[in-house]
């Protein structure tokens, strides 16, 4: 343990690997969690683990076919985002059970095309993640993504709360809630991706909805929770890599494990606060 | 004076129609109830009155220099709000939205108007109370202290009092009859409780049917053969 400790801490690797995963690792978090607030209270928690899935048929797919994985996993989660929604509003073909459909056939093109090209190794990467291997690529998109989402939590806080509280109202008030939600699945979109790259496409959509029901737990207001789930998943974060790095292991479980610790303790400080 | 005129609205829902050549006017002040069965087209009347859906062909006017976004709207209770996490004061400005336009914050006379519409609807005292802690008559007073943050004189209910007991009703049409009578809103209510609407409004719309609808006064709706098909049911 404390030679783990002497390693991370030692300038070569801090520099070359353990800073570029913190910065893109906070980046992603803290979009997954105010857009979560979002997806969770809309009850469309379940887009984000529809997307991940497709995600990772995406990267399977761009990884037998020697493509630049981001390149092609991007327009295609955008572009599922987008129909998932879509069949979200429109009550016909369930929302849920359509995207059970959706996702788990991208799963299986993805382990299907990975596992005849015999690429299985390197395409379980996107399955489980690997946040200590983040190019400055996926770093610098993190980034810009995460100013593009607090800058519009800013701005457009109001909104924002109007269209997630009642969008038939908010509708009626000249918010055209339709660019919003489309807006809304671009940036999902992109912070799956993003975070499937580190979290693993199994766990991602675990940063878009716990921190939001752990801030649940105990906030009365909407600012409340959009402030708390951005910290304790930045928290949570933070403590799940101390834990992978000292105690060697999966960085994506522990970080998932210390989100669900957290949101234990908020369940019990609710109950107490009653 | 005139507040709201619609002039042979055609409007059709997934390929039905649903409205076809409707005509009536109210003026200001004016208590409109809205009647009709489910499917009759009465949500989608509120859309088109609301400006959120267009006519297919007919149109729309809006008096004394009244938008579609000063129309205070109370829309129909969903069970998604239930759980919500949000204090009655953020619900309640949020009504303000539609007049700010695009300044990211609340002005303090936007947050004088949310207090004052919080006060008006007897709610002060929960106004730092989430929204899931409420009963359905204090959740129905919140949204519609959010629609008079939003009105100038229209208020547009959409089945306000369903899901509410009965003392709770009795309640909610009691404050209603007030905003119009001291306050001098217009109301324009879509209702199903047809004792209540002739009791309490001075116009009644109803939609049949795509082809045959009634506005007039509730006496002349009373003496009417479409009420008496109506009520009799």
């Amino acid at each position: 343990m404390t030679e783990n400790l002497k390693l991370m801490f030692s300038p070569e690797f801090f520099n070359a690997i353990l800073l570029p995963a913190l910065i893109g690792g906070i980046a992603v978090t803290i979009c997954a969690s105010l857009l979560g607030v979002t997806l969770v209270l809309k009850k469309y928690s379940m887009i984000g683990d529809g997307l991940s899935h497709i995600g990772y048929g995406a990267l399977s797919v761009a990884a037998v076919m020697n493509l630049a994985p981001l390149k092609v996993a991007l327009p295609v989660v955008i572009i599922a985002a987008f129909i998932l929604l879509r069949l979200n509003q429109n009550s016909k073909l369930h929302g849920d059970s359509a995207i059970a459909l959706f996702s788990t056939t991208a799963l299986a093109v993805g382990i299907l095309v990975s596992s005849k090209a015999g690429l299985t190794n390197d395409v379980s990467h996107y399955m489980f993640g690997s946040i200590l291997a983040m190019s400055t690529e996926d770093v610098i998109l993190s980034v810009v993504l995460s100013v593009i989402v607090i800058l519009a939590f800013l701005f457009l806080y109001n909104r924002i709360f109007s269209v997630t509280f009642d969008e038939s109202f908010a509708r009626a008030t000249g918010v055209n809630a339709g660019i919003y939600n489309m807006i809304f699945a671009v940036l999902t979109a992109v912070t799956v991706v993003l975070g499937m790259m580190m979290m693993g496409s199994l766990l991602i959509s675990s940063l878009i909805v716990i921190p939001t029901l752990t801030a649940m737990r105990v906030c009365r207001s909407f600012k409340g929770v959009v402030l708390t789930a951005g910290t304790v998943s930045v928290v949570s974060f933070l403590l799940g890599m101390l834990i992978a790095l000292m105690f060697n292991t999966a960085p994506g479980a522990s970080i998932v494990i210390v989100n669900v610790f957290f949101f234990l303790v908020f369940s019990v400080i609710g109950k107490l606060k009653k | 004076m005139e507040i709201l005129r619609c002039d042979n609205i055609t409007a059709s829902y997934d390929g039905m129609n649903v409205l076809s050549s409707l005509s009536f006017a109210i003026n200001e002040g004016d208590y409109l109830c809205i009647l009709g069965e489910n499917g009759s087209g009465k949500s989608t009347l509120v859309k088109c009155l609301l400006g959120i859906k267009k006519a297919d062909s007919g149109k729309i006017v809006l008096g004394s220099g009244l938008t579609h976004s000063d129309i205070g709207y109370l829309p129909q209770h969903t069970a998604m709000q239930n759980g919500f996490p949000a204090t009655v004061r953020e619900v309640v400005i949020s009504g303000c939205l539609g007049q700010r336009g695009w300044r990211p914050f609340y002005s303090s006379a936007e947050k004088k108007t949310a207090a004052e519409a919080m006060k008006r609807l007897g709610i002060s005292e929960l106004a730092e109370r989430s929204c899931r802690e409420l009963s359905g008559g204090q959740q129905q007073r919140m949204l519609l202290a959010r629609a008079l943050c939003a009105a100038k004189k229209l208020l547009l209910l959409d089945e306000p009092v369903t899901g509410l007991d009965p003392a709770a009703s009795a309640e909610m049409y009691d404050i209603i009859s007030e905003l119009n009578k001291k306050d001098k809103m217009t109301i324009i209510m879509v209702s199903h409780d047809i004792g209540r609407a002739l009791e309490y409004s001075n116009r009644i719309l109803c939609l049949c049917s795509s082809s045959e609808s009634f506005f007039g006064t509730p006496g002349e709706y009373a003496s009417s053969h479409i009420s008496s098909k109506f009520i009799g049911e």
